[in-house]
C-alpha cells in the first residue's frame, strides 16, 4: 500500500511538473513549482481532515514524499491553534518537522564537506 | 496495630460506604461502542461546543458530577470533599470542576487509575467518619491526550498495533456513609510496579505486572481466591495486557475465567482501536454504565474493580525512562 500511494503521489508529481513544463517554465523553475504545489495539496487535505486517514492506510507512502513533510507542521499548527497563535502555533508547528529541518541541514552540511574534500 | 487494614496492602471499611449515585458522559465514539446506548450523555463531538479539548473534557466532567448529583436531587454544596483526577498536565479538568463547584477539593492524579484511587480515598474519608457525601469523578479525552502524550491527530502516521485508544468520556460517583446503592467494602493500595518497560505505545504490557502484583495481594490479604467473585475486572490493559495478565495468573495457578478489562469491553472490535480502550474515563464510565448496573440488578453479587495506571510523563519517556505502573482494587457488592 506504501508503494502504491507513495508511488501515485509521484506520479501525480510528474504530471503537474509535465503541465508546468508545458506552460512554458524552465526546468528548475517547474521543478519550485511542483513542490510547492504538492506542499499546498498535503496542507490542504491535512486541514479537511483527509491526510491522516491516508496515512493510516499508506504508512510510509505518504509520510516520505513532501506532501507529508506538509502535514507533518500543519497538523501542529491545527492541533496547538487552541493555544494561542504566539506560544501554541508559533512556538509548536515544528514540533514533527523540526528534527527533520536540523537533521536534514546537519547532513547536507556533512555531505558537502565530504564532496568539497573528495572531488 | 492498625486495626482496619489486612495483610500487607488491603483496608476494610468497617462502616461500608455505599456508592449512591453515578453518571457517565462519553463521546461519539464511544456511543458507537459495545455499550453505546448505556451512557447517561453523549456529546455530539469532540469539542462539545467548546473551542479546545481541553474545555470540552472539563465541561464532560461537570456535567457528569452534576447529572449524579441530579439523581438524587442534591446541590454542589451537600458533598463534603469532592475527589477528582484527569490525565492533563496539573490535572487541570479535575482542578476547573472543582473551581465550578465550590466543594472542599482533593486533587487526585493516578493516570488510568484515578477512579479506583478516588473510590478507595472516598471510602477511607467516609470510614474515618470525616465525611457524610464525597463526590468522585475521573476523566480523560482522546484529542486532549493525543496531544499532551502523542502526536497531534491530524498527522498521517500509523498508531502500532499495540497502541490503545484513549477514551472520551468522564463519569462520577457519590460515595455516601448511608444509603441505597452499592456497598464499597475493601481497598488494595496497589504499589509501583517497573519491570523495564519504555514503550509509551504497549501500555497493556507496562501495566499487566501491576495488576497481577495488587490481584495476588488482595487474595493473600484476605484469604480469598478468584472463587469469590463473580468478577475481576481491570481498568484499561487492553486484549494485549489482558493476555499478558491470563498468563502471569496461570503461573500461579489462579484461573482467569472470570477476569475481564474495561478497555476491551467499551468498544466494538471493528471500531479500529488496536488493543481496546485506555484513559481515567475507559474503566470510569464502563463501571458507571456496565458493570454498576449488573451489581444493581443482581446479576453480580460481589465484584473486584483494579484500576490500572501507567504513570509516565512524555518528559520522562523522553528521558528514556521506564514506565512504573500502579493499580488500585475496590470490592464492590450488591446491597
Amino acid at each position: 500500500m506504501a508503494f502504491l500511494v507513495g508511488g501515485s503521489i509521484c506520479v501525480i508529481g510528474q504530471i503537474i511538473n509535465n503541465l508546468f513544463l508545458q506552460g512554458g517554465l524552465s526546468i528548475k523553475d517547474a521543478a519550485a513549482a511542483t513542490s510547492s504545489f504538492l506542499i499546498f495539496l498535503g496542507a490542504f487535505f491535512t486541514g479537511l481532515g483527509y491526510y491522516d486517514e491516508l496515512g493510516k492506510v499508506a504508512g510510509a507512502g505518504s509520510i516520505v514524499p513532501i506532501t507529508g513533510f506538509a502535514n507533518s507542521i500543519v497538523s501542529s499548527a491545527l492541533e496547538f491553534k487552541s493555544d494561542g497563535y504566539i506560544s501554541g502555533v508559533g512556538a509548536r508547528i515544528f514540533n514533527i518537522a523540526g528534527p527533520i529541518l536540523v537533521y536534514g541541514t546537519l547532513v547536507s552540511i556533512l555531505v558537502g564537506l565530504v564532496y568539497y574534500f573528495a572531488r | 496495630m492498625a486495626e482496619k487494614k489486612i495483610g500487607r496492602q488491603t483496608l476494610q471499611f468497617s462502616s461500608t460506604p455505599i456508592i449512591t449515585s453515578w453518571a457517565s458522559v462519553v463521546g461519539p465514539m464511544e456511543e458507537k461502542g459495545a455499550l453505546g446506548d448505556k451512557f447517561d450523555l453523549v456529546l455530539t463531538d469532540n469539542l462539545a461546543g467548546e473551542k479546545t479539548w481541553e474545555k470540552a473534557e472539563q465541561k464532560m466532567m461537570q456535567y457528569s458530577i452534576e447529572l449524579a448529583l441530579e439523581k438524587q436531587s442534591l446541590l454542589p454544596k451537600d458533598l463534603d470533599f469532592y475527589l477528582a483526577g484527569d490525565l492533563l498536565n496539573q490535572i487541570i479538568c479535575a482542578n476547573f470542576t472543582a473551581r465550578a463547584l465550590n466543594t472542599p477539593f482533593i486533587g487526585l492524579y493516578g493516570a488510568c487509575s484515578t477512579l479506583a484511587e478516588g473510590l478507595c480515598m472516598a471510602g477511607l474519608i467516609l470510614d474515618g467518619g470525616f465525611a457524610e457525601r464525597i463526590g468522585v469523578s475521573a476523566s480523560s479525552h482522546h484529542d486532549s491526550a493525543e496531544k499532551q502524550y502523542r502526536t497531534p491527530t491530524e498527522l498521517g502516521d500509523q498508531r502500532p498495533m499495540t497502541a490503545q485508544w484513549t477514551v472520551t468520556g468522564s463519569a462520577s460517583y457519590l460515595v455516601e456513609k448511608t444509603g441505597n446503592g452499592i456497598m464499597l467494602t475493601h481497598a488494595t493500595i496497589g504499589r509501583i510496579i517497573d519491570l523495564g518497560s519504555s514503550n509509551a505505545q504497549n501500555l497493556g504490557e507496562a501495566m499487566a505486572p501491576a495488576a497481577m502484583d495488587t490481584i495476588k495481594t488482595h487474595f493473600e490479604d484476605l484469604g480469598r481466591s478468584e472463587k469469590d467473585y463473580d468478577l475481576i475486572v481491570t481498568g484499561d490493559l487492553g486484549l494485549l495486557g489482558h493476555s499478558i495478565l491470563k498468563e502471569l495468573l496461570k503461573e500461579k495457578g489462579i484461573s482467569s475465567d472470570n477476569f475481564n478489562d474495561c478497555g476491551i469491553m467499551i468498544y466494538n472490535p471493528d471500531q479500529d482501536t488496536h488493543m481496546g480502550g485506555s484513559g481515567c474515563g475507559c474503566s470510569a464510565v464502563v463501571l458507571a454504565a456496565h458493570l454498576i448496573e449488573r451489581l444493581q440488578s443482581g446479576q453480580y453479587q460481589r465484584i473486584l474493580f483494579i484500576g490500572t495506571g501507567a504513570l509516565l510523563s512524555p518528559l520522562s519517556t523522553f528521558q528514556g525512562e521506564t514506565i512504573p505502573c500502579i493499580a488500585h482494587a475496590v470490592v464492590l457488592e450488591s446491597k
